[in-house]
């Protein structure tokens, strides 16, 4: 006969059991159609460009050194990987530029917001969660029409005589800027809120108290208290500028690539899908490299985000 | 407490705030204005017509591609939100037990990975996969929608498990009831709203999508924002304007019912 010790254990197996059995078809489905793939993508990168597109099953590096390094060995593959370094610096510096347009912006916003009344605070979020779900196509496309030549800035500044002929913005990194700073700031505000929601302003009052200056009170006592929020506001806005492709496709034209659209351009016109799954890993190491920098600076804060 | 307003008050943050709203909203606004537009052009304005949204109902491929939207976007979020179900009821209201960690890690990879990453892995997997089996169907779009809906769908349902009480199942676990019965007439109940607000999180997010499915597709296969993106490339058009309102619209009206029901959760 089992001891009570020995059905509590098997009971215990039976539930561990199920519970893999309840999650199998979720994981199946990641496993095949997102995870999965990314070691496929892994395997390329080391193979032999075909002719036509796809690959030659003949192991290579060529694909790695052309990311990273620049090789004279044939006429203009010199020239091909300057072009990468300037789309990397590039993409790594309208995603900087973006991250901070975006806390210049958002963190004012969210403070604004946490400090409304209960009632009117739900309202303000709402506002900024229906531009977040409305999709990212729409509205950089709305930006593309504010921000054209024949857009409603221009057509007003011309009318104002402020200027004589239209600026030229679109298919400019400004216009990817704009655009990316537009489709990305609720992605900044909203967990900054979240952390600002529950700031406990009898600290700031305190601080008032001890006559510390306003500047002195955001500095000092607002703003390393909602830095986790700041944190994760800049990861979720530095990510997906890094490797954006609509708004950087849509606002930026051929000419004025980012990472995203060196990658595509690779597996299409370029023909060189091994080059194609260099760059998306490497886009991956960077992305893995920022969410690590985020939970080790989230774990020393002590505060956990979802 | 003495003067709350002065306290919470910073100079300028107002005016920034009020900044970013119109800012937020004002080119959508216009777009939507525009959508209204009886002028051939965008950049003039010629009087109030409904004439745009009459040609982009009257344009096969925009009606296509809307059917399509819909098609791969129901069932990918039916199919992401039981499997999140599942995985949500495997993966709340338990010891730590080995593999918990990874399940996890595993659900929100589709979320830490770049889109277009993501994107170009399923390319050149499926591309196999179509080589061997001869199949181009809407099959891979559902299944790399389903992939991606799948954390999502799994927020809401995961958080709404965590807040509910036990002692239902407890109670009805001590009237003999059988596993599945107590799930049936007790946890999937309580737990509908969840699922419910899940499933909406999930059609809205496979509808928005445009990098992955921009790769996946096979020719003839474009959804409505593919279709959008193929245009505006092309040059604009008010018939885009229209889409973009009717489209606006639908979000709105399915993010406003999100909100509705997942309000229900205490």
């Amino acid at each position: 006969m089992a001891t009570a010790e020995e059905v509590a254990k098997a009971a215990e197996r039976r539930d561990v059991r199920d519970r893999w059995l309840l999650s199998a078809p979720a994981l199946l489905v990641i496993f095949l159609a997102a995870t999965g793939p990314l070691l496929i993508v892994l395997v390329y990168s080391f193979l032999t460009p075909g002719a036509y597109g796809d690959v030659k099953w003949q192991f290579s590096s060529d694909a790695w050194t052309s990311v990273l390094l620049e090789r004279d060995i044939f006429d203009d593959t010199l020239s091909l990987a300057a072009a990468h370094v300037t789309i990397f610096l590039r993409s790594i510096k309208l995603a900087v530029v973006t991250t901070i347009a975006t806390l210049a912006l958002g963190f004012p916003t969210a403070y604004f917001m946490a400090t409304r009344s209960e009632k009117t605070r739900d309202l303000w979020l709402f506002l900024i969660t229906i531009p977040f779900w409305t999709n990212l196509l729409i509205r950089t496309f709305a930006v593309l029409q504010i921000i054209r030549n024949e857009g409603i800035i221009n057509t007003i500044l011309l009318k104002l005589g402020i200027i004589s002929a239209p600026i030229q913005i679109l298919y400019t990194d400004t216009a990817i800027l704009i655009g990316m700073a537009y489709v990305y700031l609720p992605l900044m505000v909203l967990p900054i809120y979240a952390s600002m929601e529950k700031l406990d302003f009898r600290l700031v009052e305190a601080g008032y108290d001890l006559y510390a200056t306003r500047f002195r009170v955001l500095w000092r006592i607002i703003f390393p208290l909602v830095k986790p929020g700041v944190i994760a506001g800049s990861i979720l806005v530095f990510i997906p500028a890094l490797g954006a492709y609509v708004t950087p496709s849509v606002l930026g034209g051929g000419k004025n690539m980012m990472l995203s659209n060196l990658i595509e351009l690779q597996f299409g016109q370029g023909r060189n899908w091994p080059l194609g799954s260099a760059l998306s890993i490497t886009v991956m190491i960077i992305v893995m490299v920022a969410l690590l920098a985020y939970v080790r600076n989230a774990g020393k804060s002590g505060v956990r985000h979802g | 407490m003495a003067n709350n307003f002065s306290i919470k008050h910073q100079p300028g943050f107002t005016a920034i705030a009020a900044t970013c709203f119109a800012v937020l909203y004002l080119p959508i606004i216009v777009l939507v204005i525009y959508a209204f537009n009886a002028a051939s052009s965008t950049s003039e304005w010629g009087g109030f017509s409904l004439r745009w949204f009459q040609s982009a109902y009257q344009n096969t491929q925009v009606i296509d591609a809307t059917l399509r939207s819909f098609q791969i976007g129901s069932i990918a979020a039916v199919l992401s939100t039981i499997f999140a179900t599942m995985a949500a009821l495997a993966t709340t209201r338990t010891a730590s037990y080995p593999g918990l960690t990874f399940k996890y890690a595993a659900i929100n990879q589709p979320l830490m990975v770049p889109e277009i990453v993501t994107g170009v892995a399923l390319l050149i997997f499926f591309s196999r996969i179509k080589i061997f089996t001869g199949y181009s169907g809407l099959g891979y779009l559902i299944a790399a929608h389903t992939a991606f809906c799948i954390p999502f769908a799994y927020l809401p349902i995961r958080a709404r498990l965590e807040n509910m009480d036990l002692t239902l199942e407890r109670a009805a676990a001590d009237l003999y009831a059988t596993a599945w019965k107590t799930f049936r007439r007790i946890t999937l109940p309580l737990l509908w709203p969840g699922i419910l607000a899940g499933l909406m999180l999930a059609f809205v997010i496979s509808l928005d999508d445009v990098v992955i499915t921009e790769f996946v597709k096979s020719g003839g296969q474009d959804t409505l924002p593919t279709y959008m993106l193929g245009q505006i490339r092309r040059g604009i058009t008010p018939e885009i304007n229209a889409i973009s309102t009717a489209f606006l619209l639908l979000s709105v009206a399915i993010v406003t019912l999100f909100f509705f029901v997942s309000r229900k959760r205490d």
